[in-house]
């Protein structure tokens, strides 16, 4: 293996791809992207995704109605477990959208120049990702139309929300971290649409990308003011992130529930976080680059540093789950004891098997640079470990409730159709929202390809310009 | 003709960020001080060539963020403790530990705000119309092309020297920009 190795080092084949591919000028970055947009025709690819997605949609506005006109009665949850599939979807969703910060603002302050072709649509995953969080607890309200009750506003009765609380915690954690994303994507778009609307020739696409564009028109010194912003809203994303996460674990490691009341669940949570949201980066930038010809922007390069990432974060996954036994056998109390061996023997021990399967076993393939350069096998892992993040949500909300303290207490909890409804619904929604996505606007970053592309060449070869440049584009001005 | 439309300045288009740069410094030399540079993407030191001053930007998103997380504080404080106190097991009013999420996040919110909509302002976006959007060619400043504008107010300006000046420094071209 060594020596394998170290020929291949000898032959500059340690890495197996730059992280971007050679030949790209600024011309040909900004047509490929921005022709995807303004110039590719309709793809029957395309339209089937996006009807299928749409098709779950209407089935989400379907379930959700339901659910307005009869309660949540029609889900699964009743009194042990009264969180069921919707907090765990929350969970879920909302720990998908964590990777998308992560690439945009961490890897930028770590200066990760591999981050900029994958940055645009991670961030666009990290919006959807936390619109479908967001409904899940709006809709176990009971009451959704009541939802502003969570919020600090002038009533009647002098109320005020109780600040003290996690619950209301996360109401101001996922709105402001709903709100930090979508300026941050925004501000990364708008050179980007502005180059859109300089190519475009249908008026209408003029006008809504200039309108989008806001006038950018790439003057040095807003340049630099927006690069300041980028920076400090980097900056601010990054803390922002891990806070949210944190505070969504706590609205669990406040209750008393045995398998909920513990010190370590911010980071266990936030690395939970990141390793799911990495599987869906790779879920969708594996068929992107592939539809979309993006081979020289997304490389091997990336998706090897993306199954890094997912290899070290599922590390801290599986030493949380493993702190988590210890942490319940030390304590010496009973409970937590027998929701361990419950979690592993009882009733849900085949959802635990599942997620120590997709979670600890299959990610140690990641050692292997073959599994690593893989496509195949990272889009299949990238699958399982969304599944499995999924059914770890499902195991900390669902097994945990269902046997707590009192024996004569306890209760099954059996999803209904209208629990799966709702999730396929969302999955539906996330697609939607991103097919149109990559049809309406650039998903890779051009201004920030063109600046890695001028990093790697400071100072490219280019001719004088010729004599015939000069006389078409520079009349000399007339007397008069 | 030309003169009927009063000029806003002599646009000269460079082939590579290096080229303009090294314009924007000589341009500055010959002691220019009304102009602007337009790149695809950033350049470094380049807005300092053209006039570029001082950046206030992060002493507003310093005061955005304290700001934000202030007031986050004071609501918490004056809804817990002051406009409606409940005494809830005995926790002290002014229960700081618990306000401390809420007041972080309210401060994350006000400084990212103030960064993006200052980024705006400072920058005079949105702004939809801007003479050098007129000027031919230069829809390519978004793709691979780098511009220098010399605006026709800066006390140096003067059209037929300026032209010469730009078409000496490398330009691929130079043409006029009407206001």
């Amino acid at each position: 293996m060594a020596v394998e190795w170290r020929e291949q080092k000898a032959k500059g084949l340690d890495r197996p791809e730059p992280v971007l591919l050679p030949g790209q000028t600024y011309a040909t970055i900004d047509e490929k992207i921005t022709s995807i947009v303004i110039k590719r025709p309709l793809h029957p690819g395309w339209l089937l995704g996006a009807g299928i997605s749409f098709a779950l949609v209407m089935l989400l506005m379907y379930a959700v109605t339901w659910l307005l006109i009869k309660g949540i009665g029609i889900w699964g949850v009743n009194i042990p477990v009264a969180w069921g599939f919707a907090i765990a979807n929350f969970v879920w969703w909302i720990g998908i959208g964590h990777a998308g910060t992560l690439i945009s603002a961490i890897l930028l302050l770590l200066n990760q120049k591999w981050r900029t072709s994958i940055n645009r649509f991670a961030e666009a995953m990290t919006l959807f990702a936390v619109m479908c969080a967001g409904m899940f607890p709006l809709m176990h309200l009971g009451r959704p139309w009541n939802f502003y009750w969570l919020l600090p506003y002038p009533n009647t009765m002098s109320l005020w929300p109780q600040f003290r609380s996690p619950l209301v915690w996360d109401c101001f954690a996922v709105g402001t971290y709903f709100t930090v994303s979508l300026l941050f994507w925004y501000q990364g778009l708008i050179p980007d649409v502005a180059a859109v609307r300089d190519r475009a020739r249908h008026p209408l696409k003029h006008l809504f990308f200039g309108i989008l564009a806001l006038g950018w028109r790439g003057s040095a010194k807003h340049w630099k003011y927006y690069e300041s912003a980028y920076w400090l809203l980097a900056a601010l994303a990054t803390p922002l992130v891990v806070s949210v996460h944190s505070i969504v674990s706590t609205d669990f490691a406040v209750g008393l529930v045995p398998g909920w009341h513990s010190t370590f669940f911010p980071p266990y949570f936030v690395a939970g976080a990141i390793f799911s949201g990495f599987a869906m980066v790779l879920t969708l930038s594996i068929p992107l680059r592939k539809f979309y010809g993006l081979e020289a922007y997304v490389t091997l390069q990336h998706l090897e540093n993306m199954g890094k990432i997912m290899l070290a974060t599922g590390l801290v996954v599986a030493y949380s789950y493993f702190q988590e036994t210890i942490m319940a056998w030390y304590s010496g109390d009973i409970n937590e004891w027998h929701m361990v061996v419950d979690r592993a023997f009882g009733a849900y021990g085949f959802a635990f098997w599942t997620l120590i399967t997709c979670n600890v076993v299959l990610p140690q393939t990641l050692w292997w640079r073959k599994a690593r350069t893989n496509v195949a096998w990272l889009f299949i892992l990238s699958l399982c470990v969304q599944l499995g993040m999924w059914t770890e949500r499902v195991v900390i909300v669902v097994q945990s409730l269902h046997q707590d303290f009192m024996p004569s207490a306890w209760y099954m909890y059996f999803p209904t159709a209208w629990d799966w409804a709702t999730l396929l619904g969302t999955i539906g929604f996330f697609t939607f929202c991103f097919f149109m996505f990559i049809r309406l606007l650039p998903m890779i970053s051009i201004h920030e390809v063109q600046d890695l592309a001028h990093a790697r060449e400071p100072h490219p070869e280019s001719p004088e310009p010729s004599d015939a440049a000069q006389r078409v584009l520079s009349p000399q001005p007339q007397e008069g | 003709m030309r003169k009927e439309t009063p000029l806003y300045g002599l646009l000269a288009e460079f082939d590579t960020p290096e080229r303009l740069l090294d314009a924007a410094r000589k341009a500055r030399e010959a002691g220019y001080r009304r102009m602007d540079a337009y790149s695809p993407f950033q350049v470094e030191g380049l807005a300092e060539e053209v006039g570029f001053r001082w950046n206030i930007l992060p002493w507003l998103v310093f005061i955005g963020g304290f700001a934000g997380a202030g007031l986050g504080y004071f609501m918490e404080w004056f809804g817990m403790a002051v406009s409606y106190p409940i005494n809830v097991a005995g926790r002290p009013l002014n229960s700081w530990v618990s306000y401390i999420p809420i007041t972080f996040e309210l401060g994350v919110l006000g400084a990212s705000l103030t960064a993006f909509f200052s980024m705006l302002g400072l920058c005079g976006l949105p702004k939809p119309y801007h003479p050098v959007f007129k000027a031919p060619r230069f829809d390519l400043a978004t793709k691979d092309r780098f511009f220098l504008c010399i605006e026709a107010d800066d006390p140096h300006f003067d059209e037929r020297a300026t032209w010469q000046f730009l078409s000496h420094l490398g330009a691929l071209g130079v043409s006029e920009v009407a206001s």
